[in-house]
């Protein structure tokens, strides 16, 4: 009889006989929130297969310009430059604010946040411009494949960056009203995998589209 | 940070608690991300390298490995964070990842390798 290796309940072991018990029937106390980190993670992945999709679509057709502009004629390489260096100070500065957070610190911690969401929008805002003045050369989303795919995949970064923006001002609210309690700690902890994922996909986009774009 | 509610879960002690985090690691990994961005800019802007291939691939690898360091320093990866469930959907994710860049770009440059000799010689078509 092999099936009370399994069971936890040898007492009942005359009941069950012909009924193996394959999980835990009490589950044990879990902490609130202890599972919340991997699963963000998860999340994260699956955001990461989304931006694996639009860049397999910007590898396709990045190269079809329908006679229009090519990336060597839009892209500004020191504007690029420049919005690159100000989401990796945004990812440094979120991560003296987890500094902040683990000594404990409300004051820095805002103060931090606050720094951080400078520098995300000012990278929203140079990116917004960079779109601005594409669209006023008439490179629209509209004008060939490469121009859709490069909008699509640039855009929808930048919306997540947009998301992240709102969420730090939300949590410097909450830090403020609530304190570094154990659930906007944790709040904190996501923000920053999404902030620093973001800051990856970014390094992706800087390579592939406008650095080889480019040089193609 | 020890002190969190986790401190008498030790199965699920890895979670919430951001321990790992130090001044140190993210400095090490600023400074590591600030010269693996300035050095492909620096290629891709001047043109140091005579070949386009090369810059290109060094570009690339440059990227690879500012996105382990990110992983590293800002994210925490290691493979005991989650009881390394964390790296488990990490490589599976990048298994999809590659599958998908790599399917994709293969079956499409096949595709448009098939159609393009009808758009130059058109006296063969009936």
């Amino acid at each position: 009889m092999t099936m009370t290796l399994t069971n936890p309940h040898p007492a009942l072991d005359a009941e069950v006989t012909e009924a193996p018990v394959f999980y835990l029937v009490d589950e044990h106390a879990h902490a609130e929130g202890h599972s919340t980190m991997l699963g963000f993670w998860i999340y994260l992945m699956s955001d990461c297969l989304i931006f694996a999709m639009l860049f397999a679509a910007y590898g396709v057709l990045g190269g079809n310009y329908a006679a229009g502009p090519a990336p060597k004629d839009l892209f500004e390489l020191p504007v690029v430059a420049l919005n690159t260096s100000m989401l990796l100070l945004s990812s440094i500065t979120y991560g003296f604010a987890i500094l902040a957070m683990q000594e404990g610190r409300v004051g820095r911690t805002q103060v931090w946040l606050a720094i951080t969401a400078l520098f995300g929008l000012s990278f929203v805002g140079i990116e917004l411009h960079e779109f601005a003045g594409m669209i006023a050369e008439g490179a629209t989303p509209q004008r060939s494949a490469f121009l859709s795919s490069f909008f699509t995949l640039v855009g929808t970064h930048g919306l997540h960056v947009s998301a992240g923006l709102l969420w730090i001002v939300t949590l410097m609210v909450q830090v403020g009203r609530y304190g570094l309690t154990q659930a906007n700690r944790r709040r904190l902890m996501c923000l920053s995998m999404f902030w620093h994922f973001l800051d990856v996909i970014w390094i992706g986009v800087f390579t592939f589209v406008y650095l080889l774009g480019v040089l193609r | 940070m020890s002190a969190d509610a986790h401190a008498g879960d030790p199965a699920h002690g890895h979670d919430a608690s951001p321990g790992h985090s130090t001044l140190r690691g993210y400095l090490i990994g600023f400074g590591l991300s600030v010269v693996l961005t300035a050095v492909p800019f620096w290629l891709v802007m001047t043109g140091v390298l005579d070949s386009k291939l090369a810059t290109a691939f060094v570009v690339m690898a440059l990227a690879v490995v500012q996105i382990v360091v990110h992983m590293i320093f800002f994210l925490h990866m290691d493979a005991k964070s989650e009881g390394g469930w964390s790296l488990m959907a990490l490589l599976f994710t990048l298994i999809l990842v590659v599958i998908a860049l790599t399917g994709s770009l293969w079956v499409m440059y096949h595709l448009n390798a098939n159609m393009m000799p009808a758009m130059h010689d058109t006296s063969q078509m009936p």
